[in-house]
């Protein structure tokens, strides 16, 4: 009875008797939510583009943020290192799509997906050599985003802002809006999504695979970078920051792999649900749940909808 | 019809000459020096037995395969090499033989993606679905509407392709095709696997698009009966190799082709 009680009751008496940590927990839930989101929303590209699951989306991740810290450490001042960090995202773009896709073109989906593994050590080997394997701190500040909290009274008590990420959230969602109408509203996205589709159907109409893969990957980089910026800002620039890639997985099971609108909503159920599940349920079981409630959350998801909240329905006949 | 650049070919004139194609893959000879021409205005057929080489023959001339030795001219300009979408701008689509379609997408996308190559307004205007890219989006979605009302497949225009039956599946297919204007159009085997009446259908359309937009027709078939029907000239290849050319009753009486299809008694 005692545990029924902790777990049915308990919860949500302490949500009712003090909403200020509760709009915090969900607060903080929020942004954790969106930056899974973020992540999430590179490997969506792509796997809509390709149809691969994009193993290397992680270490992009940390690659782009690398690049830019270590640009300005040799003195070049933000916003150009910025500038010079976008256009070595379409560097790689461009050079995995010479390198990597256009050889292996045609190739079964699992050929790519390991494809994508060696990208990941290139990336972790070439990072290290040009910029050393020491955690870095994000120039944050320099690129102009806030520092400090705003505390905001409710209900008694307070729910403290951080300024970043109300910065993060603000500027994630306006990458998703345009990333959004980008593929569904232009020429470039209905052939974007004509070319996950079918190869040589695409090839037969004049799209040109070659242009389509450097635009995702570079886009998918763009979103990288971003998420490099956000997260390193909160922690630091390692390559520890490559595991975070580990948490877009949930999201992407729920969210399912080819929606955009997916990916947002996963995020930040996965961010919500993983939040308030360890402040309110993981003292039971003695705390730190967080590092697996996502995948439980994903796996009971699966249960009832194979294809997510939000993906295509697998149309199959017989 | 439309301009694609490159020199006017005038009706029974050549707009795709092949000349001494031979493509192998490894050991493996695919097409062994094969030459003909495919004269503007026409419907020609390649016919064949199985593995006779002919969906190979069509992936040289849309630039799927690159042939090791040969020459192929299309409108006057020889290359060797080129790639699909190349072939696309210049005028050339195709269905294929296991319908290749965009099965996420409704049967009106799958038209408009026919149109990509067509819509060249920058994409931050079609972002703001405003302005000189509206004006494009409907001139290009009205032509979609009428290669739909010609193809008569209005009521399946919002249903997703995966879920049709064959037959239609194969008609949104030609209507992509039909949707980039071309000059030269492949089909290949666009009868494979359908019943009498969805083939007279077929053939049909085929006849007109021939008649309206007077667009060359290439089309691989094994139905005798429709090829006699639809085409003006036949070529027949057998393991790779050319052995016969010409209009289909002259065909159909060549000792060659009745061995190839009847087989040789040794």
């Amino acid at each position: 009875m005692d545990l029924l009680y902790k777990i049915f009751i308990d919860p949500f008496v302490q949500m009712g008797m003090a909403p200020d940590l509760l709009v915090q927990t969900l607060w903080d839930g929020l942004v954790a939510g969106v930056l899974y989101s973020l992540i999430a929303l590179g490997f969506v590209l792509i796997f809509k583009a390709s149809g691969v699951f994009n193993f290397a989306q992680g270490i992009m991740v940390v690659f782009a943020a690398l690049t830019l810290v270590g640009l300005h450490e040799h003195g070049i001042p933000a916003y150009l290192a910025l500038a010079i960090t976008i256009a070595v995202m379409f560097g790689l773009a461009v050079g995995v799509e010479r390198l990597m896709l256009r050889p292996l073109v045609n190739q079964p989906d699992i050929i790519l997906f390991m494809a994508t593994f060696g990208l990941t050590y290139f990336l972790i080997g070439f990072g290290e050599l040009v910029f050393g394997g020491d955690p870095k701190v994000m120039i944050a500040s320099q690129l102009g985003l806030p520092k400090g909290a705003i505390d905001v009274k409710f209900a008694g008590g307070f729910v403290s802002l951080q300024k970043i990420d109300i910065a993060a959230t603000i500027i994630a969602s306006l990458m998703v809006a345009s990333l959004a109408l980008f593929f569904q509203k232009t020429r470039i996205g209905r052939a974007l999504r004509a070319v996950a589709d079918s190869h040589k159907a695409a090839l037969s109409v004049g799209i040109s695979l070659e242009q389509i893969w450097v635009i995702v990957w570079f886009a998918a980089g763009l979103v990288a970078l971003a998420t490099g910026i956000m997260w390193g800002a909160r922690s630091e620039v390692s390559f520890a920051l490559e595991i975070i890639a580990l948490k877009a997985l949930p999201v992407l099971i729920l969210g399912g792999f080819t929606s955009v609108p997916g990916a947002i909503v996963g995020g930040v159920i996965i961010g919500i649900g993983e939040k308030i599940g360890e402040f309110y349920w993981g003292p039971l079981l003695g705390s730190g749940i967080e590092t697996w409630l996502a995948y439980v959350i994903a796996l009971v998801f699966l249960l009832f909808r194979p294809q997510g909240l939000f993906g295509e329905k697998i149309i199959e006949r017989i | 019809m439309r301009a694609t650049g490159g020199p006017d070919i005038a009706v029974g004139d050549v707009l795709l000459s092949v000349e001494n194609v031979s493509l192998a893959f490894g050991g493996v000879k695919a097409v062994s020096d094969v030459s003909f021409d495919i004269r503007k205005g026409e419907i020609r057929a390649i016919i064949g037995p199985n593995g006779a080489g002919k969906t190979s023959m069509l992936n040289v001339i849309n630039g799927f395969y690159h042939p090791q030795e040969g020459r192929i001219t299309f409108k006057g300009e020889t290359r060797s090499k080129m790639r699909p979408y190349e072939a696309a701008e210049g005028g050339i689509a195709r269905t294929f033989q296991n319908v290749a379609l965009f099965r996420g997408m409704t049967a009106l996308d799958n038209i408009m993606t026919g149109r990509s190559l067509k819509m060249r307004k920058n994409f931050v205007w079609q972002l703001l679905r405003h302005g000189p890219a509206m004006d494009e989006e409907v001139e290009h979605r009205r032509a979609a509407e009428e290669i739909i009302d010609f193809l008569k497949i209005q009521e399946i225009r919002r249903t997703p392709v995966g879920r049709l039956p064959y037959g239609l599946q194969k008609r949104v297919e030609l209507g992509r095709a039909l949707a980039m204007e071309p000059e030269l159009l492949l089909l290949d085997e666009p009868m494979a696997g359908m019943n009498l009446e969805e083939k007279e259908d077929m053939s049909r359309f085929i006849l007109d698009v021939n008649d309206h937009f007077g667009t060359t027709i290439a089309l691989i078939e094994h139905d005798m009966g429709v090829v006699m029907d639809l085409s003006d000239r036949v070529v027949v290849l057998d393991h790779g190799v050319k052995i016969a050319d010409g209009s289909p009753a002259e065909v159909m009486k060549d000792q060659a082709v009745i061995d190839a299809y009847l087989g040789v008694a040794h």
